[in-house]
């Protein structure tokens, strides 16, 4: 279950990265995002990789955590990777494949450094902006919180069903296992909804 | 304690497609709870869920009213909502943050100004709950009674006069619902409590029988149990 833990991945410490504002670090995602872009080279896939692993050791992060969240990856890279080599040649896969596996693993950083909190806190300031049509930051930052919230309880969910599923011996049945998940998933939406409601949250 | 009132308050719901155009989930009721400890106990689908929801507004009353305090839930919603907290049975959907301390922090938004103020608050919430341990876990790695206590604390980080809990039991083993009954038993706060956990009905000061949609019965626990086990006898 590697997508359960990639939220929720914080872990206290004292590091520089853990003391840096979460504004900073998430534009520093989104420049280094950006310069896989504009210098699509292998020198700056190879560099963000170095920069990566360093910022990795800095942070501290857990082997183990690393783990979890490289192993829902390798497949998916692996393929990648394969798929450039055929068309591409081997100097563009790594120059593709290495800039998202270090991209993957500056997130990693993020999400370990960063208590989602602040990260929501940051959401929410950079929709002020959206205040003047009518659509208030405090709720677009609730939303992502939400959003992040949902993800593990829809793996959850999905897991039950799937089990359902088997032991009345339908599992090759997709209906039978994708109504009950989508009709679970809506109810909990509301489920979550009525919560809100009755802690006031939509009130002020 | 408060003073929940009642007057006529019934529930209907339309029904597309049915034999009749709406089926009622609640006949129009009278009452008044003002006992520090109240016990709402009934079948499955007999309506004590939506008599709870009344409270504080997640059901609106199709006809007659709901007044809490003097304050008309229909009309007064935000400042009724902020006095009554309400529990489900199930605190995974009550608990919408990724992190145990940051749900907590939710409820204390309107509270506080200051994000500071906001996370002490809501660790002296959690010491007091005897929880302060869980304040950074992911609230999807606790288990069924730590999720529970936690929701319970986040719902009462606001210092509410009432709390409203729906079968909060239900989902627990022994040891958890033993704990979540105790909790709930000590809270200064006055407490309705729909459940089916007889003993703990029968350990409130006053008890409502809920069936199809009517409170047919209303007093004492123990004898409001007594007649809702005669009354399930009588049907078998």
């Amino acid at each position: 279950m590697s997508a359960t833990d990639l939220f929720g991945a914080y872990q206290p410490g004292r590091s520089v990265l853990h003391r840096l504002p979460a504004g900073a670090k998430l534009g520093g995602l989104a420049a280094l995002s950006l310069v896989t872009v504009v210098a699509r080279r292998w020198e700056t896939s190879l560099g963000l990789l170095a920069l990566a692993v360093a910022l990795l050791l800095v942070a501290r992060v857990r082997v183990r955590h690393l783990l979890r969240v490289l192993r829902g990856l390798v497949g998916m890279l692996g393929l990648l990777a394969a798929y450039q080599s055929w068309q591409r040649g081997p100097e563009q896969a790594f120059t593709v494949v290495g800039a998202l596996g270090s991209l993957v693993l500056l997130a990693t950083v993020l999400t370990v450094t960063t208590p989602v909190d602040e990260i929501i806190d940051v959401i929410t300031r950079l929709a002020r902006p959206l205040d003047r049509f009518g659509l208030r930051p405090e709720l677009v930052g609730l939303a992502f919180s939400l959003m992040i919230r949902g993800i593990p309880i829809v793996l959850e969910l999905a897991r039950e069903t799937r089990q359902a599923a088997r032991a009345r011996g339908l599992e090759r049945n997709p209906r039978a296992y994708l109504t009950p998940l989508v009709i679970r998933v809506v109810a909990h939406a509301r489920a979550t909804g009525e919560a809100l409601h009755a802690r006031g949250v939509g009130d002020d | 304690m408060s003073r929940i009132e009642l007057v006529d308050a019934g529930v209907t719901a339309p029904t597309p497609g049915g034999e009749s155009d709406e089926v009622v989930v609640l006949h129009p009721t009278t009452l008044e709870l003002t006992e520090r400890r109240v016990a709402l106990v009934g079948p499955n689908g007999s309506g004590k869920s939506t008599l709870a929801r009344l409270f504080n507004g997640l059901v609106a009353a199709t006809t007659g009213r709901v007044v809490v305090d003097g304050l008309d839930v229909a009309r007064k919603g935000r400042e009724v909502r902020r006095r009554v907290a309400f529990a489900f049975t199930d605190p995974s959907a009550q608990l919408v943050m990724p992190t145990v301390l940051e749900d907590v922090v939710l409820s204390l938004r309107r509270h506080h100004r200051s994000k500071q103020a906001r996370t002490d608050a809501a660790l002296a919430t959690l010491a007091h709950y005897g929880l302060a341990d869980l304040a950074h876990r992911s609230v999807h790695t606790l288990s069924g009674g730590q999720r529970q206590l936690v929701a319970l604390a986040g719902v009462l980080a606001t210092d509410p006069d009432v709390l409203v809990a729906d079968e909060p039991t239900t989902l627990l083993d022994l040891a958890n619902s033993a704990l979540v009954a105790e909790t709930l038993l000590g809270l200064p706060q006055q407490v309705v409590l729909a459940t089916h956990d007889l003993d703990l009905a029968q350990r409130c000061d006053r008890a409502l029988l809920v069936t199809d949609g009517r409170v047919v019965a209303d007093g004492d626990p123990a004898a409001v149990v007594a007649e809702y086990r005669a009354r399930v006898a009588a049907t078998r």
